[in-house]
């Protein structure tokens, strides 16, 4: 039977596109609360889960998300008491990402394309990895969507949260959870290292033309899906790795944006003035 | 029935000891003043109140489905997250655009609907905290020093906002004031914390209290004081419990007063 999935140009859009349209969401809230570190943390991190999944042989999404979830909650537990956390997320994220690298090079008789999770394989994305993808994207969304008023409360001030019943550390565990699911569904579109530019390049590039928070995360997801298909096709036209050329359309979008955003508000000033 | 009682409260954060056996009931209706120098628990007993400070002994009872509207100290909007007046107040239920006109009039904020939140100046911000808190039909008004960084004439005319809201809505309030003479005109009861409680009851009765004068008299060459005539600065037991105890410094707590003075 001929389907659509049958081309892996097709698959590698649906997946570029679904991770994209739950990341950049997501992505909004990581600025808006400040945890840019947090979302590198957990991505390097998730190498070592792909060591373990190799090496238990178990699947490559299983280990990412059982070791994201861990060191999500982890840092999300340190948070808030008193440790200088750029320092401790910096020295986490690294620390993981090399001790995964190290144990990745311990696994023998299996042959593995290391650049194929630090960068991302999105072209090598198989039916099973598409269902993955978007069942993860959907539960992300779906969580956010669920939970939005109270996250966006929790995120305002948590004294706020508090006055209205609504308890801040239940809104991070649900950030958090989200956060691991969007790596584990992310790693083999982008791969670890550029799992964060994912979330925050779309979302800084939406804030220039966005009134309210739910603006922003819609222009945001409009801005990565847009990224991904145009960054696709240009990878496929320049021969380039996809998985950074999906980023860079993302970048330039966001140095369109924020330029733009300048010369309006500029525009607009001088409009006021009076002469 | 009490809107809400603090049942033997005491509150530390690590070691430190900030609210040490806190006693004190809200009626209905009611506008209950907390006076208190700076890290005398003012901010922490308002918190436990609201749920957000767990307590470390005693209790907290609210009754039941209590309203309560909290208007914040301060509130960093990250200029990242792009807020309008008019979202921020359905946050988090949702209200329509009739509730959200009429409670940014109460509040005296008529015009600011579409406005960004960061945009917006002290004042302006301040009302705008206000009317959300009003959104809830509030059974009990919270402000935490709600008038800091406004001008004189500014903060002169939130009171006089809060003081109608009072007469409409006929909400309890509890407020941290700096503004002494404020506290002096608007409240029925004033309750004076220094870690503990050290007097409460109407302003002119704490007014004269030896304890109060030790906080805000004569250590401030009577600034603070204003409208209350200067007595000796003795600071007499006379409330019958230890003032210096329950503090986390060895000082007594008018003595770290008249340091700061």
């Amino acid at each position: 039977m001929i389907t659509l999935f049958d081309s892996f140009l097709v698959r590698a859009a649906f997946a570029g596109t679904g991770v994209a349209v739950a990341a950049a969401p997501l992505g909004c809230f990581v600025i808006w609360r400040r945890m840019a570190y947090f979302g590198d943390a957990t991505a390097h991190a998730s190498i070592l889960g792909v060591a373990l999944a190799l090496g238990f042989q178990v699947p490559i999404f299983a280990g990412v998300l059982i070791i994201a979830l861990l060191m999500a909650t982890a840092v999300s537990g340190l948070s808030g008491r008193g440790f200088a956390m750029d320092t401790l997320l910096g020295v986490l994220a690294h620390s993981s990402l090399a001790f995964g690298l190290v144990a990745v090079s311990f696994l023998q008789g299996i042959r593995i394309d290391l650049m194929a999770y630090l960068f991302g394989d999105i072209l090598a994305v198989s039916r099973i990895d598409l269902a993955v993808i978007w069942g993860g994207a959907s539960l992300v969304l779906l969580m956010l969507w669920a939970r939005w008023s109270a996250l966006l409360t929790a995120t305002l001030s948590p004294d706020l949260a508090y006055a209205a019943g609504i308890n801040p550390k239940r809104e991070q565990l649900v950030l958090t959870i989200a956060l691991a699911l969007v790596v584990a569904v992310a790693i083999k579109v982008v791969g670890v290292l550029l799992i964060s530019a994912l979330l925050l390049v779309p979302a800084a590039a939406a804030r220039p033309f966005a009134a309210t928070p739910e603006r922003m995360a819609a222009i945001a997801a409009g801005i990565g899906a847009l990224s991904a298909l145009a960054g696709l096709q240009l990878s496929f036209v320049l021969d380039t790795p996809t998985g950074p050329t999906i980023v860079c359309v993302a970048a330039v979008l966001f140095a369109l944006t924020n330029l733009g955003g300048i010369i309006y508000r500029q525009m607009v000033t001088a409009a006021e003035s009076p002469r | 029935m009490q809107l809400i009682s603090l049942q033997d409260l005491s509150v530390s954060y690590g070691g430190n000891t900030v609210l040490s056996h806190v006693t004190v009931g809200i009626s209905p209706g009611e506008i209950v003043t907390i006076v208190g120098p700076n890290g005398s628990g003012k901010s922490t007993l308002l918190r436990s109140v609201i749920g957000a400070q767990l307590p470390s002994q005693g209790k907290v009872i609210r009754s039941p489905g209590l309203r309560i509207g909290y208007v914040p100290q301060k509130l960093h909007i990250d200029p990242t997250l792009p807020m309008t007046v008019r979202r921020f107040l359905s946050l988090p239920d949702k209200v329509s655009n009739q509730q959200a006109r009429e409670a940014l009039e109460q509040a005296g904020a008529g015009q600011l609907s579409s406005r960004q939140m960061v945009d917006l100046s002290g004042g302006q911000f301040q009302r705008v905290l206000l009317a959300r808190a009003l959104l809830c039909k509030p059974q009990l008004l919270i402000l935490d020093e709600a008038t800091q960084g406004l001008d004189q004439p500014g903060s002169a005319a939130f009171y006089q906002q809060i003081e109608i809201l009072r007469q409409t809505l006929g909400c309890a309030i509890l407020m941290v004031s700096h503004e002494l003479h404020v506290v002096m005109a608007a409240s029925d009861r004033v309750i004076c914390l220094n870690g503990h409680i050290c007097c409460e009851g109407e302003p002119e009765h704490v007014a004269s209290a030896p304890e109060y004068r030790a906080l805000f008299g004569s250590g401030t060459q009577g600034a603070l004081a204003l409208y209350r005539h200067e007595h000796n600065h003795s600071h007499d037991h006379s409330c019958g419990h230890d003032h210096g105890k329950e503090l986390a410094g060895s000082h007594s707590p008018h003595v770290t007063q008249e340091a700061r003075g």
